[in-house]
């Protein structure tokens, strides 16, 4: 066993460093300010490969993995939160169910356009009624001929407002519970019947597009099934076993972005004649922030190296995002106390990670459904 | 077209500790990075060839360790990477650098050699035109833009006031200034694509037939450091306008007056 990342990843994790300081964090104030992602600088990550990282070259993609995804999620996450979730639905959720369960000429189709980098991906599957509960999905898909009508009504769909391609599921079997009848299909911005809402207002992750998708009507032929008619649950569940990989990657980002500042502040922050860095209270508080947020990088990536290895990985992804939501949760509130009144000002970016930092807790699985995936796999009934 | 980008590994700082005894780098803890001005030298030519075709070679001088900056080079975007490195060129001064460099790039073939100007942690400026030297070919140093016409190339080189625009027949080497292109970033996919590339290894055996060992490493360089120190950084100069010569020279008199000059 061998906690180092090899040659390859420490370049990797260098150029997303360098990148995310360079490009990134010059522009996270406005971007969460203005309630808008920078679409210059999309393209500009589209460019350098981060929107086709773990898939292979013969699609278009970086041909590298998902332990090198986790440290690009966390090293942009680290100063945006808001870039991190963008990449990640991209990646995790909309290209994976494409990669997974589509035919090679779906592949050729869809995923190429998306992993090169000249498409974004978005991901449909919580609706105003079915969020951890998908028996409330109401989105249906009606056959027609040779195709199926679309309608319904998506919430919280990432990336919605600049996205090309959808993945989007619908009910095609009413007869029986939502689980076993969900089927995905993909559909393109352009169809007649697609209207994407403004951004919904938010608390966290401004910056991030995430707005209402209503499907009226919209005309999908059969060719855009993704995987077998009613299978589409399994599908959407693998796309968050693989997604909740990257939300850990990203809560550690957050944590270790929020720590990082604060130290740079208290040690500078002088008070009762000493920075407040000489105190063992803050040491110790450091201390212990810093071991947590080791625990969970080192979680995420056993449940990466394990996708990597074609093993079972649902279980992990979920106790690494269980763990590492909550440690960014506690590091950014943590860094928000250290950095005392300024650390509640927006001039530092302390408080907007604070604020980032709770819907990792919310997303892809609350903390709740995570604990419901990994008890499941505990075999305790 | 074959263009050559000489690159330098160096610490991560303008300025890193000396060792007082031996006025040597520490370079324990620093880490290391391609030289900036030799970045901008790789990014000219990435975009050289882009425009004109042909392939990019980045060569390196240095220890097994310099492999990683050459892995770089070659993720954003070089062709082919030659590491040169053996214990015979250890120590080598700026002139035995250039004599080892100049060897190897006459095996290795070129029609254009572009190294940066300087290299942070020695700022001598010195290799880059020594290699043209040794070589035999046309050199222009501080160069700030390029472009590539026919067999020539056009080139602005930077003075402190000035510049001159002066065209160069190929083969030919030109040194970079940082200012000459704003390096690209590495890409995701070329990273994993430059470590299963094979680094060309060029090792004293390789040259030998061409290379006189008295003239490189330690025993063949002929500079003695004396002293190195950190360079002290210049005041912005005062600058008075509109005057006729009469009030300029008294105002000169009066400045070297009021400093004790004269």
């Amino acid at each position: 066993m061998d906690f180092k990342l090899d040659k390859v990843h420490l370049l990797q994790q260098q150029l997303f460093r360098t990148f995310a300081e360079t490009e990134i964090k010059p522009l996270a104030k406005d971007m969460d300010e203005n309630e808008k992602y920078d679409l210059d600088l999309l393209r500009k990550m589209q460019k350098y490969g981060f929107l086709g990282i773990p898939y292979g070259k013969e699609y278009g993609g970086c041909g590298s993995d998902t332990l090198a995804y986790t440290l690009c999620m966390e090293e942009v996450s680290k100063v945006d939160a808001s870039t991190g979730i963008t990449i990640s639905v991209h990646t995790s959720l909309a290209c994976s169910c494409i990669a997974n369960y589509g035919t090679e000429e779906q592949k050729q189709r869809f995923l190429r356009p998306l992993v090169d980098g000249s498409k974004i991906g978005c991901f449909g599957l919580t609706e105003p009624g079915a969020g951890s509960d998908v028996q409330g999905a109401q989105t249906v898909a009606v056959p027609d001929g040779d195709d199926y009508i679309i309608t319904g009504n998506k919430i919280f769909t990432t990336n919605s407002g600049f996205a090309d391609t959808f993945v989007v599921f619908a009910l095609t079997d009413r007869t029986v519970p939502a689980a076993k009848g969900l089927t995905a299909f993909v559909v393109d911005r352009d169809m007649p019947g697609v209207q994407v809402s403004e951004n919904i207002e938010r608390m966290g992750i401004r910056a991030a597009s995430n707005c209402i998708v209503n499907y009226d009507n919209v005309r999908v032929s059969k060719d855009r099934i993704l995987g077998q008619l009613n299978k589409g649950f399994k599908i959407a569940m693998g796309a968050l076993d693989c997604g909740r990989i990257g939300i850990a990657a990203q809560s550690v980002g957050i944590a270790q972005g929020a720590l990082n500042e604060a130290i740079k502040y208290a040690k500078e922050r002088k008070q009762f004649g000493k920075p407040i860095t000489a105190f063992q209270n803050t040491q110790f508080k450091i201390a212990e922030l810093q071991t947590k947020i080791d625990a969970a990088r080192l979680m995420t990536w056993r449940a990466a190296l394990a996708e990597d290895a074609h093993e079972k990985f649902g279980p992990l992804a979920a106790m690494a995002k269980l763990f590492a939501s909550d440690v960014a949760n506690d590091t950014t509130r943590y860094a928000v106390q250290m950095m005392g009144g300024y650390g509640y000002c927006r001039e530092y970016p302390v408080e907007r990670m604070m604020r980032d930092a709770k819907i990792t807790e919310i997303y892809e699985g609350t903390s709740e459904v995570m604990k419901i995936v990994i008890s499941g796999s505990m075999k305790l009934k | 077209m074959k263009i050559i980008v000489c690159i330098k590994q160096v610490p991560d700082t303008a300025e890193v500790k000396l060792d007082p005894k031996t006025n040597t780098l520490i370079r324990d803890g620093v880490p290391s990075i391609i030289n900036h001005d030799d970045k901008a030298g790789l990014e000219t030519a990435l975009k050289l060839r882009e425009t004109r075709g042909g392939t990019v070679t980045v060569v390196c001088m240095g220890p097994p360790q310099a492999d990683v900056a050459l892995r770089e080079a070659l993720a954003m975007g070089a062709d082919e990477a030659y590491l040169l490195s053996a214990r015979e060129f250890g120590g080598s001064d700026t002139y035995a650098t250039a004599t080892i460099i100049a060897t190897a790039l006459k095996k290795i073939g070129f029609d254009l050699v572009i190294t940066g100007r300087q290299a942070i942690d020695g700022d001598t400026a010195q290799v880059g035109p020594q290699i043209a030297e040794q070589l035999g070919i046309p050199q222009v140093s501080y160069v700030e833009e390029a472009r590539v016409e026919g067999n020539d190339v056009i080139v602005k080189r930077q003075f402190e006031d000035s510049a001159h625009i002066l065209k160069v027949k190929m083969p030919c080497l030109i040194t970079a200034l940082a200012e000459l292109a704003q390096p690209r970033y590495m890409n995701v996919g070329k990273i994993v694509d430059a470590y299963q590339k094979e680094i060309k290894v060029i090792g004293f055996d390789d040259l030998k037939t061409s290379l006189n060992p008295d003239w490189i490493g330690i025993n063949g360089s002929p500079t003695n450091v004396v002293k190195s120190f950190t360079k002290q950084a210049k005041v912005a100069g005062t600058l008075m306008k509109d005057l006729t010569p009469d009030q300029a020279v008294a105002a000169i008199m009066d400045k070297l007056i009021e400093r004790h000059i004269i």
